[in-house]
């Protein structure tokens, strides 16, 4: 079992996370995140999985996905060079001896305050898995209220990515 | 001009091609059936239930080569068509399914006969459509035939909300799709392809597994020359019957579970593996680990997902059978594996697979022998699941290229009876038997009004055993001959034949065998005879659950070898 990423260019259209999903659940794999918001291409999303499973099952199911006529492309970019991120909100209690503390621990790690209340802040982080993790385990002495993340995206590094960076929109295929 | 959401439907239906549409109709459906009248061209059969219309519509395809297309209404209608749309899914059987759907302003309030149909065939369709607006019937259509036809076929699903069908725009049908995600491979690559013809020029035991995208891509020609040319033995799978003659001398018939056993020996001992159009299913391969262990394998195939899924491939080949063939062919150097072929042919003196006990009992295998003997081999054979599967698979000689068809991949009881009324209104010119289970064919019985009701000249051949009779030999050899819930009692076939208004014959010895097969042949209508077969006959050869293919059994000629037989099997295996 290893943990896969996968990217996919999607068309924009309602059922096609619900046809993707599908696939994993299937096969009894719990999808650790899933991401998707609008790609450069207009009516194209793109997709980031995170999954953990054996190599060659993952595989076949990448294959499955490209399979699905809604599916543009699909590519496991684990092996890859790749840059990924995720977007955390945590809220922490404070009381007026812990706040200096609190604050002093998010400046450390770039993160930002972005509310405050009587008795607790929320603070936006951005970084990549281990970091928003190290963050929490961090602030979690002081007590956590609520966490959301928004799950990982990931891009792969340099000039030409796996999926196409250009795409032509059909219209304009056939002038 | 502005057209009617159901005017757009059947026009879009003429433009596809369409001849034959089988349905059943129900409020979501009203507006559209009300306006077929007005389309001559498309003619609509009335089936007695939604699954006999997928099944028949898949025997259509099958048997046509064209899209097979069914209709039901919303909510039952359309989850009665599922077993069939999974079957087609399974299969690769073009075909476009249409299904009326609530009005819109009803879809997901659970309104009457409302059910999320799209979502409920999603993993079992190549796609799907909701369509929510009238102007996009015609692009719906056209990528839904074209999706269904092309590639590895499958099943599309279109659900028409009641309102769409009576919503008005003008009517532009589409010249060509547009779907840049969706752009099968064809040709194969040449770099691959010319590795395969290096391996097959190079091999010793080479033996090529054919299978039903042999058919699907009409490379029978193409199969032949390679077979002849390079002088490779030929075995099938299941669904590959009738790709390549069975009379041929390099021909060794189906490899599997019921598959000759010098077929399996040949695929155990080969030293190169050519799969074409096949999936390596797990009837075929037996325990996968143990397949063709000293075999390198070539897999071509038009689903990239195929490759490597199930058995490790050296070279893979995404393509379409013919093409690829057309361009192995030419690289592929003149070979001769005598000693190879000799091999086999020991094999199959030593280990025939198809000798016929000689008895006065009436044995299914016999009956099966003497509907080839009565159609000389000309006929479409659909079958039904379980042992009347397998006899009609061993015991008819297939020469006739896609004269067999059969529920593989989901072994679905009850396709029997639908699909051979399908052929039959798809070929009408041929003669189709359907050979039946009498279990199976109770699944679907009420197709015979259907039958009756288009004059379909249908013969129909139950192989009554009075047990569900496939799953009684498991109980039998595994389950120390407990038969649970396997005894299952028929009606008087006969009588209901005559009820609903066909004729019908029990047979219940082997010398009315020949005379009733030719009075159903010389009758210019459907027949039924019912052949009251050796309650407890089994299927060999049988490879057991978990065994290799080389671990066959094969028929027990006395029955104290039988016990010994059983005795060896291992239930933990199952």
């Amino acid at each position: 079992m290893t943990k896969h990423t996968l990217v996919a260019l999607v068309e924009d259209k309602p059922g096609v996370l619900n046809q993707m999903a599908s696939l994993f659940r299937r096969r009894g794999f719990n999808i650790e995140s899933i991401a998707v918001g609008h790609s450069e291409v207009p009516h194209l999303s793109r997709t980031t999985i995170v999954v953990n499973g054996a190599t060659t099952t993952v595989e076949q199911v990448r294959k499955q996905l490209d399979k699905l006529v809604d599916v543009v492309k699909v590519s496991d970019i684990t092996d890859e060079e790749i840059i990924s991120r995720e977007l955390a909100l945590i809220k922490v209690k404070t009381t007026a001896a812990s706040r200096s503390e609190i604050i002093e621990i998010v400046d450390i790690f770039r993160a930002n305050i972005v509310d405050v209340g009587a008795n607790s802040v929320t603070i936006e982080v951005t970084g990549d898995e281990d970091k928003v993790n190290s963050l929490l385990k961090l602030l979690r002495g002081f007590g956590i209220k609520e966490i959301t993340r928004t799950g990982c995206i990931a891009m792969t590094r340099g000039g030409t990515g796996p999926l196409p960076k250009e795409k032509k929109s059909p219209e304009a295929k056939e002038k | 001009m502005k057209l009617t959401g159901a005017q757009m439907v059947c026009e879009s239906l003429v433009k596809e091609g369409v001849e034959v549409i089988f349905g059943i109709l129900g409020g979501a459906l009203l507006p559209l059936y009300d306006t077929l009248p007005h389309y001559p061209k498309l003619r609509h059969i009335l089936v007695r239930h939604e699954q006999g219309a997928a099944h028949a519509a898949e025997g259509y395809a099958r048997a046509t080569g064209k899209v097979g297309v069914c209709l039901a209404t919303s909510g039952p209608g359309a989850s009665n068509l599922v077993t069939g749309i999974a079957n087609a899914h399974l299969d690769s059987s073009p075909m476009v399914a249409i299904t009326g759907q609530v009005a819109r302003p009803f879809i997901g309030k659970d309104a009457f006969q409302e059910i999320d149909i799209t979502g409920i065939t999603q993993p079992i369709t190549k796609h799907n459509y909701l369509v929510l607006d009238v102007a996009s019937i015609p692009k719906t259509f056209k990528e839904a035939f074209h999706l269904a036809r092309t590639g590895r076929p499958g099943p599309v699903l279109i659900d028409l909300p009641r309102d769409v069908q009576i919503d008005q725009a003008e009517f532009h049908y589409p010249s060509k799709v547009n779907l840049p995600s969706y752009k099968p491979t064809l040709e194969g690559h040449p770099a691959q392809i010319k590795k395969a013809a290096k391996l097959i020029n190079e091999s010793q035991r080479p033996i090529i597994i054919a299978g039903r995208g042999v058919i699907i891509s009409t490379a029978y020609a193409e199969l032949k020359e390679l077979v002849e040319e390079a002088q490779i033995p030929v075995v099938t799978t299941l669904l590959g019957i009738s790709c390549f003659p069975e009379s041929h001398a390099l021909s060794y018939g189906m490899i599997g579970m019921h598959g000759m056993a010098y077929a399996n020996f040949a695929v155990d001992a080969a030293d190169l593996i050519i799969a074409i159009g096949m999936r390596f299913d797990d009837r075929a391969t037996a325990k996968v680990s143990a397949f063709a262990p000293h075999a390198r394998v070539i897999h071509i195939d038009i689903d990239p997902a195929e490759i490597g899924k199930n058995v490790r491939v050296d070279v893979p080949i995404v393509g379409d059978a013919k093409a690829v063939l057309q361009k192995l062919n030419k690289q592929v150097a003149t070979g001769q594996h005598l000693d190879w072929v000799q091999q086999l042919d020991d094999w199959r003196r030593e280990h025939p697979s198809l000798v016929i006990r000689d008895t006065d009992q009436l044995l299914p295998q016999y009956v099966i022998r003497q509907i080839y003997e009565a159609t000389k081999g000309e006929a479409i054979i659909v079958t039904g699941v379980g042992q009347n599967q397998m006899w009609a698979a061993q015991h008819y000689w297939y020469d006739k290229p896609n004269s067999f068809i059969s529920s593989g991949g989901l072994g679905t009881m009850g396709f029997e009876l639908p699909a051979a009324f399908g052929a039959k209104i798809g070929c009408p010119d041929r003669t189709v038997w359907c050979i039946a289970g009498d279990g199976g064919l109770q699944m679907t019985i009420q197709e015979l009004a259907t039958i009756v009701q288009e004059k379909a000249a249908v013969k129909i051949a139950i192989m009554d055993n009075g047990y569900l009779g496939m799953v009684r030999q498991w109980q039998e050899l595994f389950y120390g001959k407990r038969y649970v819930a396997t005894p299952v009692t028929g009606p008087d076939f006969v009588k209901i034949a005559e009820a609903y208004g066909l004729p019908g014959l029990l047979v219940k010895r082997k010398e009315d065998v020949i005379p009733a097969i030719k009075k159903a042949m010389a009758e210019a209508g459907p027949f039924l005879i019912d052949f009251k077969i050796e309650p407890e006959e089994n299927v060999y050869p049988m490879v057991p659950p978990g065994a290799a293919l080389s671990e066959v059994i094969e028929e027990p000629r006395k029955k104290a070898k039988a016990a010994t037989d059983s005795a060896k099997l291992s239930v933990s295996n199952i």
